[in-house]
């Protein structure tokens, strides 16, 4: 039963990846992103994750998706197709993305000895785990996470906001 | 895993899918009555008595108009809108706890859809998708107006998102689950969470306005500017699901108020009198309902009595004023409890 | 209180879904059928106030919506932080409580500084 709907969820979330890149207006990209995380909160919700889960409806789905659907439609898209841009910058863009390809299986395979970890506590997604997890063991990269929340912050008020004089 | 389970949840989803329509059905004739009470007006009366058949004929007309599509709109993402709107209003009555789970020797049978470990954030999953679909709506009507209505909504909607996220925050400090379940359950008899959190629960209840869309923060279609706001060109049922899809938000979120703050199902003394598990069940869902139904007139009250914001006023409340008060409010929180020894 | 909880109960879930999503295609496949069909080259315009349709929807808006939605994005994410602790916030105790008002503390000073810039007035 979990397998089949491991099959399911992964073909819903890869088909939907592929549509991102293949879809011809930005704003269905952005659509199909947005099946892309939730196809992956199901991946979550059947690991045990929920909290995680949560997590990338709420943060990835419900709010970043949001700021780039303001980003789209701001662009002027009155012309209906994308220009097409020339041949070599498609090569580089084919080679670029091999290059990924390419590490990311590698990554994958030096992991592939960690998976086989039989005794993991299913609970450990919960929330109440986790946060007992998060503020006793990594105390010090959330503190610091907060530093970064700072920087983002001055960023995004540095961008979009002029000083008057 | 049990058919029986399966079957009787899917039973369950749909009566709360059956219960959210009525009300929100309802609730438009109830919203036109009390608008023709404080106005001094009569109101609908035509259909049947007292009017009472008003929202069939309402529904039976909106199916039957035509349905117009603006050339210049992209016609998918202009059905998609008022789906999505609709999908994310019924979706979102899955958590509550309708009343006390029922419990008769073995027979064990929760009247909430569905029990999950994050309740709270699952609403809040759904609400943060419900921008969607007033943006797309908006946006794929390729009308200025439109446009201009779908900006202000989303905007209003993840500003007031952030102060009804930090205002539960202080709420789950003291109940310290998520599950919906058990802070309803938490509440028995006067331990009503509004007593404790009073703050926390009006900033609640301010979001919870601003994100239906309900006066006075109905700016999204501020018909004096923006003649319909996001909707303006939808027409038959389209323009139903948007209409309807804030009614059953509405509906939804007086059912969340009450269920967070002001004790759910459980009523001071009920349990002296009443101990049979059928109607401790039973007069458990008229208590929430009745509930429910004092917020949605609230709702319609407020409604009916304030004037509508300007633009920049309700940006400044939303993020000026509800944000600082809930991190107040939590600070207070967690100090309070420090000191009476709860930590 | 840690009781036990897998994705099963997630299925009622996925069950709602079901019955939403069955209405509301259902819903719009039968007005689209019954409404009558009449299409004039007014009709299908945009509407403009009954003046003639000037260019269209697809401009630029001004950039405070944006800076609304990234200013959203951040605090959201801070937000969600918070939880994890408070449900946890009787276990963390008052270490714990110090811990998130020291986060609090540094998220408080980015908020004076977006309010001293005046990011958040809209003029």
């Amino acid at each position: 039963m979990t397998l089949y709907l491991f099959y399911i969820l992964s073909f819903v979330a890869i088909l939907s990846g592929l549509m991102v890149v293949f879809s011809k207006s930005p704003v269905y990209s952005v659509l199909y992103l947005i099946v892309t995380f939730f196809a992956i909160a199901a991946h979550y919700v059947l690991l045990n994750a929920q909290f995680l889960a949560a997590v990338h409806i709420i943060v990835y789905a419900g709010a970043i998706m949001v700021l780039f659907l303001y980003v789209i439609m701001m662009l002027n898209l009155n012309k209906e197709v994308e220009p097409h841009k020339p041949i070599a910058v498609k090569f580089a863009a084919v080679i670029a993305g091999g290059i990924l390809l390419i590490t990311l299986v590698g990554a994958m395979r030096s992991t592939q000895s960690l998976s086989k970890a039989e005794n993991v506590n299913s609970q450990i997604g919960l929330i109440e785990n986790l946060g007992t997890v998060l503020f006793r063991d990594f105390l010090l990269p959330f503190e610091i996470s907060s530093v970064l929340f700072l920087a983002a912050m001055v960023g995004a008020v540095m961008i979009a906001k002029k000083d008057k004089n | 895993m049990e058919s029986s389970f399966i079957i009787g949840k899917f039973i369950l989803a749909a009566c709360v899918f059956g219960l959210s329509l009525f009300v929100a059905m309802y609730s438009t004739y109830f919203e036109r009555k009390i608008a023709a009470f404080l106005q001094d007006r009569l109101g609908p009366n035509r259909a049947g008595p007292f009017g009472i058949l008003q929202p069939l004929a309402d529904g039976v007309k909106m199916f039957m108009k035509e349905e117009i599509t603006p050339i210049v709109s992209n016609k998918w993402l202009f059905i998609f809108g008022p789906s999505l709107a609709m999908l994310t209003a019924l979706m979102t009555g899955a958590v509550i706890p309708w009343a006390p789970t029922y419990v008769n020797g073995d027979t064990y049978f929760p009247l909430q859809v569905a029990d999950i470990n994050i309740g709270v954030l699952y609403l809040f999953g759904v609400v943060s998708i419900g921008v969607y679909g007033i943006m797309i709506g908006g946006w794929a009507s390729n009308n200025k107006y439109s446009l201009m209505g779908a900006l202000r909504a989303s905007s209003q909607m993840i500003s007031y998102e952030l102060a009804m996220g930090l205002s539960i925050i202080a709420l789950v400090m003291m109940t310290g689950t998520l599950s919906v379940r058990e802070i309803a359950s938490q509440q028995i008899g006067w331990h009503w969470n509004v007593l404790y959190q009073p703050l926390a629960c009006l900033i609640f209840i301010i979001c919870a306005f601003a994100e239906t869309n309900r006066a006075p923060f109905d700016l999204p279609e501020c018909e004096t500017e923006l003649v319909g706001g996001y909707h303006t060109e939808y027409s038959s049922m389209k323009l139903g699901f948007y209409l309807f899809a804030e009614y059953i938000n509405m509906f939804i979120s007086s059912a969340v108020i009450s269920t967070l703050f002001f004790g759910g199902y459980n009523f001071p003394l009920i349990y002296n009198y009443v101990t049979d598990p059928f109607w401790v069940s039973v007069v458990g869902f008229a208590v929430m309902m009745s509930k429910t139904l004092f917020f949605i007139f609230l709702f319609m009250w407020v409604r009916w009595t304030l004037p509508r914001f300007r633009y920049d006023q309700l940006m400044h409340l939303g993020w000026k004023v509800l944000i600082p008060l809930s991190i107040i409010n939590i600070v207070l929180t967690g100090i309070g409890m420090w000191l009476t020894d709860k930590i | 209180m840690n009781a036990e909880s897998n994705a099963l109960d997630f299925l009622p879930i996925f069950l709602t879904f079901l019955v939403a999503a069955g209405f509301v295609v259902t819903t719009m496949f039968v007005t689209h059928i019954l409404g009558p069909k009449r299409h004039t080259k007014i009709k299908d315009d945009t509407f403009e106030c009954g003046i003639e349709v000037q260019g269209n929807a697809r401009n630029p808006f001004s950039i405070k919506y944006f800076l609304v939605a990234i200013l959203f994005v951040l605090f959201d994410v801070e937000v969600i932080f918070m939880y994890p602790w408070a449900v946890n916030f009787k276990q963390l105790g008052a270490l714990g409580m110090v811990e998130m008002f020291t986060f609090m503390a540094i998220f408080v000073l980015g908020f004076i500084y977006i309010i001293k810039k005046g990011a958040l007035d809209w003029d």
